[in-house]
């Protein structure tokens, strides 16, 4: 191997890391403030890549149709248990927050199906159009079992991944989608070295962004509650930290990430319906690595990954995959000797 | 009064059925068992499937004066259902031939009922079996040693020396890799690389970096659909000037789409069908092939992009070939039938299909010469002859 071959595969390694750090980022968020292991937000990262794809070849993408069946979903399940509670009037704030809020970025993705519409707005109303998807389906089915062990909201959760993957069959095919690079600037280092603007986009929007996360959590009110969720759920209560709307918030912005995953990893790799498992799985073990709490750990976990991944396709593509899930190994060796055994979990208050 | 309408409508319909019942009964249809990926990942290529066979019927849908039955069902991309199909259609809808599917495992697993049931099938992928432990099936798709030969020759004539491979991990991957280890010694090129990679990988930049490092005059690539245009799209990345060779697994709308300018004058082999209108009018299955284009075009209203949808077209050719021959030895519904029409299909001589001429001979699955591929180039989104 000489420097320039190992130059290319760091650079390759850093842009695929980026990417497993925000999806880590959002894995992490979520885990800490509801303990769900949320599998289906590489799918969310998927349908935003292929609903800009489905905007680049001037037809309407189909998520739009999910996004206002999860809608209805979601609105019915309110009105239901505010009626079943006697809550009557908290109704109509009900349908503005789960019924009118979501349908936006639906006719907003709409009209921006006609032709003529410039790239950059498909692109933003593409993140936005699956921002409701995380909080819409949490809403349906993880807020009435938010109370269940660990395993129960995992498995619920793998299963909502497979439903999600079974529907992205269903509107987007098969076959896999590239968009159109959002810049084609190519930046050359030293002799010969290049790094394309691409790369540059993502390691970017990957620093930007968890420097965002970094003055929300530290110096907001909004990321104070996060966090304090995080720490003690119920201590949260006790202080008037509403756990509900703390990990609706969570839900909320991990969408966010996963649409912006989406649309930035979409140009340099081709996006299948079933692409964002992989992802996920990938982001997963970084997150592993920050013990599924740390934030900084998982970015460098993350990094790893990415790193750890060009450098095994290299010396071995078959095998690529084996060795980035070997990873977990050794690292949870060293955790679980490291770490304070402590009682299975900490009984919760009944809501 | 209403009531009397009624037993009256009933006795019409009741009498209507008998005679149809009775009228079948004096002369049986022949019976066309179908099963495709209608649905799940392999419905890119079931989809077309199904619409050449449509096509095929309303090209074809008399044999002899009697009318060809066709019998669709869908198995999911899935093997099990696959077989299942095969059987439901064998022993409920008595069907006289088998016919599918669009992946290789399940078209495998429909031949072995074929043979349990005595039916002929009619593969409509390249099988891998043994011709002599089922001597009930035969397939109409061209051999892989058959598409790499004829890439190795087109290398040759390109003067190129070394070449590099990058394929699936997965059964095509080393199908491809084979035929190539195969041809390429004897044709004086010398294979440098086996690299790999999974359909799902994000990136292969790795792999390419290894192949370009070893400066081959060619790359070959192992994949199918749209994750084979991987290889291509790296390969443009990295500045690689050698020429980049494929396989008629790539031959596919999806792969054009996704590969871009990057798959400019990548080289593959196909059947003819798929640049009939390029091919000279001397070219043995141009007719038919045209004839196709236009039938496809007003069965389902839109043009055929692909490759899959004329292999339907031509098992169904091959069938009614054979079929019109059986029928003189034996009745339409029976075994004796079935036997009949299996021994005609294995003595078709030079029936013109869409993808080549077909004779078919017992001990060996396939029927096609090398009048079944053609190179062809892509430029500028389009697929080019090159002779």
């Amino acid at each position: 191997m000489t420097w320039d071959v190992a130059l290319i595969l760091i650079t390759d390694g850093l842009a695929n890391g980026a990417v497993y750090l925000l999806a880590g980022l959002g894995l992490v968020l979520i885990f800490s403030v509801t303990r769900v292991v949320f599998v289906p937000f590489g799918d969310i990262a998927a349908f935003a890549a292929l609903s800009l794809a489905a905007f680049e070849t001037g037809r309407v993408p189909p998520t739009i149709g999910m996004v206002a069946v999860l809608t209805a979903l979601a609105l019915v399940t309110e009105v239901g248990s505010l009626l079943r509670r006697g809550e009557v009037a908290r109704i109509p704030k009900a349908v503005l927050m789960w019924g009118v809020l979501p349908a936006i970025p639906c006719v907003l993705a709409w009209l921006a199906a006609r032709p003529g519409v410039p790239v950059a707005v498909h692109i933003a109303v593409a993140v936005l159009l699956v921002v409701p998807i995380a909080p819409l389906l949490a809403r349906v089915v993880f807020q009435p079992i938010a109370d269940a062990s660990v395993l129960v909201l995992l498995i619920v959760s793998l299963a909502l991944h497979f439903l999600l993957s079974g529907l992205g069959l269903l509107f987007f095919g098969p076959e896999g989608s590239r968009t159109t690079p959002l810049t084609s600037a190519v930046f050359t280092l030293g002799d010969g070295f290049t790094v394309s603007g691409q790369v540059v986009l993502m390691v970017g929007a990957a620093i930007v962004l968890s420097g965002l996360f970094f003055l929300v959590f530290e110096r907001t009110v909004a990321g104070k509650a996060l966090r304090a969720t995080a720490v003690n759920r119920v201590g949260a209560r006790l202080v008037g930290i509403r756990p509900v709307r703390t990990a609706l918030l969570a839900y909320g912005c991990a969408s966010l990430l996963a649409g912006l995953i989406g649309v930035l990893i979409a140009p340099v790799t081709t996006m299948y319906y079933d692409s964002g498992f992989i992802i996920g799985l990938k982001a997963f073990v970084a997150a592993i690595i920050g013990g599924l709490v740390s934030y900084p750990m998982t970015a460098v976990g993350a990094l790893a990954v990415g790193v750890v991944e060009s450098f095994a396709s290299f010396w071995s593509g078959a095998l690529k995959d084996v060795i980035v899930f070997s990873l977990l190994i050794p690292v949870l060796m060293l955790r679980s000797f490291m770490a304070a055994h402590s009682e299975e979990e900490e009984d919760e208050v009944e809501q | 009064m209403k009531s009397l309408m009624l037993t009256l409508t009933r006795g019409a319909i009741a009498a209507a059925l008998t005679a149809c019942s009775v009228a079948s009964a004096f002369a049986a249809d022949l019976k066309v068992g179908l099963s495709v990926s209608l649905s799940g990942p392999n419905s890119s290529l079931g989809v077309p499937y199904a619409k050449g066979m449509q096509a095929a019927l309303a090209y074809k849908p008399e044999i002899n004066g009697r009318k060809v039955q066709l019998i669709v069902l869908d198995d999911g991309s899935d093997p099990t259902t696959a077989g299942r199909n095969a059987r439901k259609l064998v022993e409920e809808e008595k069907v006289d031939v088998l016919m599918g599917t669009s992946g290789v495992p399940a078209a495998i697993a429909m031949a072995q009922v074929g043979r349990d049931a005595k039916t002929p099938m009619i593969g409509l992928t390249p099988i891998l079996l043994d011709a002599n432990e089922n001597p009930w099936v035969m397939t109409v798709a061209q051999p892989t040693q058959l598409m790499i030969d004829a890439v190795v020759e087109r290398m040759k004539r390109n003067n190129v020396k070394t070449v590099g491979y990058i394929g699936f991990t997965d059964a095509w991957g080393d199908l491809v890799y084979n035929a190539l280890m195969k041809a390429a010694p004897e044709a004086g090129i010398k294979v440098v690389s086996n690299e790999r990679y999974a359909r799902a990988d994000a990136s292969v930049t790795g792999q390419v970096l290894k192949i370009v490092a070893l400066r081959p005059d060619a790359v070959m690539t192992g994949g199918a659909g749209t994750p084979g245009a991987l290889p291509f799209l790296a390969l443009q990345e990295r500045g690689y000037k050698g020429g980049v060779y494929g396989q008629h697994g790539l031959i596919n709308p999806d792969f054009v789409r996704v590969v871009g300018a990057s798959g400019q004058n990548a080289s593959m082999p196909t059947g003819p069908v798929i640049v009939a209108e390029q091919l000279p009018d001397t070219y043995p299955t141009k007719k038919i092939a045209t004839d196709f284009r236009a039938v496809f075009q007003k069965v389902n209203n839109a043009p055929t992009s692909d490759a899959f949808s004329a292999y339907s077209f031509d098992g169904w050719l091959v069938f009614a070939d054979a079929a019109s021959r059986a029928m003189k030895k034996a009745e339409p519904g029976t075994a004796e039938f079935r036997v009949a029409l299996r021994d005609a299909i294995f003595s078709t001589k030079e029936v013109v299909g869409t993808h080549g001429v077909y004779s078919f001979k017992p001990g060996s699955l396939y029927g096609v010469d090398e009048r079944a591929r053609v190179i062809v180039k892509l430029d500028n989104g389009q697929w080019k002859l090159a002779p």
